[in-house]
């Protein structure tokens, strides 16, 4: 049976990075749908009609949506290579909770930081960094999050390193300063092909960032 | 080796009545501490869940699991014996996922503000609240539960706040029925589970926990 997989994608979405790295660990083939967000696609609307929002992961015709639960599942679907999380259910236990530490502190920090101003986008920063140190403490002097290998909160947090240029330049703060540790990560990760493949450079993303402050803000 | 497994709780955390009911229907011996949430949260709390301090925290032979959805799934797979709370089918399994998500995000949120607002905010909040239980009904078409003939993962995810639902409507003074009457139903059913009826508390004794934060927070 031929199996076909789209990504309902949006290129300067950190969420959309998730399900295009995840993709790439498990050398899925699949086909990437550019979404115009302004005019979203029928295909869309109908996959995801609740949130109307990309990634959407469209496997054999059935639709997936949520980013994290679409990587869960893509590690779930392919499951005979690069596996995401740990075989025991504590270490899977962890990994879910720090990816929904990513989604609940770290993903609201810092859209503050890029899509606000004044005391909204000073709150945004201060709470960006202490996410940061949070996260640099959990990291340890392990490679990856996952310990050895690149796993489920690598990919979480990964993509948002193509948005430290725009939080740098919005915020008026260097990432670098505030945890060494963290880009050293961030730059372990991007050598792998999966990663670099999937993430925009960062000035593109600084341009994007500062379209939006010009219409919005 | 024996089991230890100990649920810090604070009775009208819906949150907490995912994990108690989860608890139970794996039939599995656990110490439930209460914990004093709005005056004085433990010290095990505290070293269990730094990050937020919050309940509910499910402590596994002295290693602590925080939040309830990420509970529901560990107590799923350890005690995977028995009663399976979620779908072997990883497609199903992203659907019951998907659907706790959107739990998550939109009832709480919205359910808080008919009792936290008044107002334009509060009729905004009312009618939201009936579309999300309508969105929530759909689903559930005409299934017995969210998981199909068997109580599983979205419905331990959803019944937590039934118990609320009564407060909700009397605080914002509002009614879900007709339209949600359906969910009503589900939620009769699922109150038949002996799991279900000794995890939620009653609907009352939620109101009166309702006007105490109102009285504490100088919300009219």
């Amino acid at each position: 049976m031929a199996s076909s997989t789209i990504l309902l994608d949006y290129w300067p979405s950190m969420f959309c990075m998730r399900a295009r790295v995840a993709l790439r660990e498990k050398g899925v083939e699949f086909e990437a749908k550019e979404e115009d967000l302004t005019n979203k696609s029928p295909l869309l609307l109908q996959s995801n009609p609740i949130h109307k929002k990309v990634p959407v992961l469209i496997h054999n015709g059935k639709p997936v949506c949520e980013s994290l639960n679409v990587v869960q599942y893509i590690d779930e679907a392919w499951s005979d290579k690069n596996p995401f999380f740990p075989s025991d259910p504590y270490g899977k236990a962890q990994a879910r909770f720090w990816a929904d530490f990513v989604e609940k502190k770290f993903s609201d920090a810092q859209f503050k930081i890029w899509g606000k101003k004044g005391e909204e986008q000073a709150a945004g920063v201060k709470e960006f960094i202490e996410a940061v140190k949070i996260l640099e403490a959990e990291l340890g002097d392990k490679p990856y999050f996952g310990g050895d290998s690149f796993g489920y909160v690598d990919i979480a947090l990964i993509t948002f390193y193509s948005w430290f240029g725009a939080y740098e330049k919005f915020g008026n703060f260097s990432i670098e300063a505030e945890s060494p540790k963290l880009i050293a990560w961030c730059k372990r990760c991007m050598e792998k092909e999966s990663v670099s493949k999937s993430l925009p450079d960062q000035e593109k993303i600084v341009a994007y960032a500062a379209d939006f402050r010009k219409n919005n803000l | 080796m024996a089991e230890e497994v100990i649920l810090l709780n604070f009775w009208p955390s819906m949150f907490g009545m995912r994990t108690m009911i989860a608890l139970k229907e794996k039939e599995v011996k656990y110490e439930h501490k209460e914990e004093d949430l709005l005056n004085n949260k433990s010290p095990l709390l505290l070293e269990s869940n730094p990050i937020y301090k919050k309940v509910p925290v499910l402590i596994h032979n002295g290693k602590p699991i925080c939040e309830s959805v990420i509970q529901v799934q560990y107590i799923d797979e350890i005690w995977s014996d028995k009663n399976p709370l979620l779908p072997k089918d990883s497609y199903q399994r992203a659907q019951a996922l998907f659907w706790a998500d959107f739990i998550d995000k939109k009832l709480y949120v919205c359910g808080r503000k008919t009792w936290a607002t008044k107002g334009e905010e509060l009729e905004e909040a009312k009618k939201e609240f009936i579309e999300i239980l309508k969105t929530l009904q759909s689903e559930l078409g005409d299934k017995p539960y969210f998981g199909g003939d068997t109580f599983g993962f979205v419905d331990i995810v959803l019944i937590g706040f039934y118990s609320w639902f009564p407060a909700y409507q009397k605080f914002g003074n509002f009614s879900v029925e007709p339209e949600c009457s359906k969910l009503m139903d589900w939620g009769k059913r699922c109150m038949e589970r002996e799991s279900v009826a000794t995890s939620l508390p009653d609907p009352e004794r939620v109101a009166g926990y309702i006007l105490q934060l109102k009285k504490r927070y100088g919300i009219e």
